[in-house]
């Protein structure tokens, strides 16, 4: 007779499924103001407590609170939102150009917003970024990137920049600090940290800023970026967007459950801070800290934004499927849009006529762009690269062998 | 006038290469396991540290998805590194970034990225390894559309290919076939190794030059019979060719992908009669597609099925090794069958 019950396998469940609402208590959400601020040459290992608690500065009110609230320029502030707004409107149209079959596939942001955005006007120009396929806001939160050009991506026409060879949102901007999308998740993480290493080398000032999702730390690119992110003190940022949901896959299967994705960064000896990514001057101040740390040469930090996808993972998802479909409404960080023009509002920077003014204008700068891009041809109107095309680039120079095959498809 | 040349061993010539690279190129950075302080396990890097700092040769992490996902972004970034992976055997963590990054960053994003990065890892068996430091994985690599694999046979084309690949604005495999490491093994491992200091392809330029990629050399004139082959086992075709005394014209690859096709089919066409050598495993190694190369180029000068030699089809054994190499009489043997038909 043993002592001992037989062992059990545990599979980790959301509170939440269709049918059944989310008990969003395990987010362990900080009041916003509380948490403390750390002078940037902070030890890594005194951000612990930083790495469970949650950085916030927006209250419910809409004011900034607590040492996280910088005096942000309400002109930025007034940037940012736009941007969002934006961001929104973009992904919105472009669903619908998908639904049109106008283009194959789309990937949307809904939600989080913020982050993308306010990273983005964070850092400085000549940063690279090293995205995942859901942080088109840091594209469209600057001026120098033609959204024309990123919807003839999209739509895979004669214009396409990626010449027909990528999934619609998998761009390519080194000259906008956006490195090419991969696809496969994790890849670009680790390579971000190569690239502050090239940085350091070479004695530059741009650092780099690594994104992924909560269910690709499960990757150990993550892990790996991790270490050498730490060993070489390699001046990068080292974002990891948990949004709750990768696919149908909960947080806690990614091993999000009873800690916290930020902790990976401290055991790693790695500055961490775990921040709500639904509040635009969290998101801007934690990402200026940081900047400036690798600035400095004080080395990585990693920075957990906890937000929630509120849209399907892509056009080919059905998230009714696997979670309630009114989530997003009960999720306790809200809405970053409303949460800052709240704020704007608040301070007097901001008005509804002003809101309702931007977003008609947004609106019609979009689909102004839809309009010009669909002009150059769309997935199904056959004004895509020649076939030719498809053998350049595999290579610098063409070796025979690729202009023997391109002779045999007789193009 | 001639270059000053110096005997080396492979190691030296590598080592050189790397060294000419790191004082031209301020790009150039060289680093893996081992590499720094120590110099490397085969002391490929040996002194490279205390000449040009740590911070263009250095130690990394036992890592090898580490260790090449940096040399993407170092790459992205405009650095040239040459990386070294210890063993082949090592490099399968490194698969998704050799493979799904390194390869097609140029083409998924229609050149806006490019990974000019060059993998260097020792390969072969023939020095007791066991099945984790025994392997020839060119196969794994040649099946990548947008990589370039490499394999030297000697110190003179591995110094020179070096350069070429670390030149090369393409990802390159730099497989070395580290029993030829310090001589010209020629698969008579019961008798005692003739070091490089006695070969003349031991001589080698001490400055820059270039063996260019995409070129193959006829390693040994012949007339009766071609073989097609690269790395340890050119020396073993050689010796092959001697004890059977069949005129075997051998064609040393070098590039083994992409590669200059013209130069064995035009030896193919003028012997009539083909065997394709590697000591990598025979089902889907790299000599079932230049078997298939030279059907599709050579059938009608053709005078005898194409014989292929290779390593059994299993996993690299430890004490029973020399009955898994593909030695000199295995490769005489099938000389001999390509001559009967």
């Amino acid at each position: 007779m043993t002592q001992y019950e037989p062992l059990r396998l545990y599979v980790p469940e959301p509170t939440g499924r269709p049918g059944r609402h989310t008990d969003f208590s395990y987010l362990h959400l900080s009041p916003a103001g509380e948490v403390r601020r750390p002078p940037v040459d902070t030890q890594p290992a005194d951000t612990n407590d930083l790495a469970y608690e949650l950085v916030r500065v927006l209250d419910d009110t809409g004011r900034a609170v607590g040492p996280w609230a910088a005096a942000t320029d309400p002109q930025l502030l007034r940037r940012g939102l736009r941007a969002m707004m934006k961001t929104r409107i973009f992904d919105a149209r472009m669903l619908i150009a998908q639904r049109q079959k106008k283009m194959s596939f789309y990937m949307q942001c809904l939600g989080e917003e913020a982050i993308a955005v306010a990273h983005a006007l964070a850092l400085d120009s000549g940063d690279m970024c090293f995205p995942t396929y859901r942080q088109q806001g840091l594209l469209l939160a600057r001026e120098d990137v033609d959204m024309v050009e990123m919807i003839c991506q999209l739509l895979s026409n004669e214009r396409d920049p990626m010449k027909g060879r990528q999934l619609p949102v998998m761009y390519s901007y080194k000259r906008a600090g956006f490195f090419s999308i991969s696809g496969n998740l994790a890849t670009q993480f680790i390579q971000a940290v190569g690239w502050a290493m090239a940085a350091a080398i070479k004695g530059d000032t741009r650092i780099a800023s690594a994104w992924i999702g909560d269910g690709a730390t499960a990757e150990a690119d993550f892990h790996t970026a991790l270490t050498f992110a730490h060993v070489y003190r390699a001046p990068v940022i080292l974002n990891v967007v948990n949004n709750q949901w990768a696919i149908s896959t909960f947080q806690a299967i990614a091993g999000g459950e009873g800690t916290t994705f930020a902790a990976r960064g401290v055991g790693c000896g790695i500055a961490s801070l775990r921040v709500d990514g639904n509040d635009f001057l969290a998101v801007h101040a934690a990402t200026r800290w940081a900047a400036e740390r690798a600035r400095r040469n004080l080395g990585p930090t990693l920075i957990e934004w906890v937000t929630y996808r509120a849209g399907p993972h892509s056009t080919s998802d059905d998230p009714s499927k696997y979670r309630p479909a009114d989530d997003w409404a009960h999720f306790p960080l809200g809405d970053p849009i409303a949460r800052l023009k709240t704020h704007l509002i608040a301070i007097g920077a901001w008005s509804e006529q002003e809101h309702e003014a931007a977003q008609k204008e947004l609106e019609a700068q979009v689909a102004a762009a839809q309009k010009q891009a669909e002009s150059y041809g769309t997935l199904t109107d056959g004004h895509m690269r020649s076939a030719a095309e498809m053998f350049e680039d595999v290579y610098k120079d063409m070796p025979e062998h690729l202009r023997r095959q391109r002779q045999q498809l007789g193009v | 006038m001639t270059p000053k040349t110096t005997p080396m061993t492979m190691i030296q010539a590598l080592r050189s290469a790397m060294d000419v690279m790191l004082a031209r190129d301020p790009n150039v950075v060289v680093y893996g396991q081992d590499v720094g302080f120590f110099g490397g396990v085969f002391r490929c890097t040996e002194g490279l540290q205390a000449k040009y700092g740590k911070s263009r040769v250095f130690d990394a992490p036992i890592s090898e998805g580490g260790i090449v996902g940096t040399a993407v972004g170092m790459g992205a970034y405009g650095l040239r590194p040459v990386v070294e992976i210890q063993f082949a055997d090592y490099f399968y963590p490194a698969s998704d970034q050799i493979v799904s990054e390194a390869a097609r960053l140029r083409y998924r994003s229609a050149g806006d990225f490019t990974a000019p990065i060059t993998i260097r890892m020792p390969c072969g068996g023939g020095i007791y390894g066991g099945q984790t430091h025994s392997q020839s994985p060119e196969a794994l690599f040649t099946h990548v559309c947008g990589l370039r694999t490499v394999m030297p046979s000697n110190p003179y084309d591995a110094k020179g290919l070096l350069i070429a690949a670390i030149e090369c604005d393409d990802p390159v495999i730099f497989l070395e076939p580290k029993r030829l490491y310090n001589g010209p093994f020629d698969g008579h491992h019961d008798k005692p190794v003739v070091p490089w200091s006695k070969h003349p392809l031991g001589e080698v330029p001490e400055g820059h030059y270039t063996v260019p990629l995409e070129s193959a050399s006829v390693f040994r004139p012949g007339s009766e019979l071609t073989v097609i082959t690269y790395g340890t086992m050119v020396f073993v075709s050689e010796a092959a060719a001697i004890e059977t005394g069949i005129d075997a014209e051998i064609i040393d690859l070098r590039s083994i992908w992409p590669l200059d096709l013209d130069t064995l089919v035009n030896s193919v066409k003028k012997t009539g009669r083909c065997v394709v050598v590697h000591e990598a495993t025979r089902t889907s190694g790299f000599g079932a597609e230049l078997t298939a190369l030279v059907q599709e180029h050579c059938f009608y000068h053709l005078e005898a099925p194409i014989e292929r030699v290779a390593g059994w089809d299993t996993p690299y054994p430890h004490a029973q090794e020399w009955a898994y190499f593909p030695g000199p009489a295995r490769v005489g043997a099938a000389f001999k069958r390509a001559m009967e038909k």
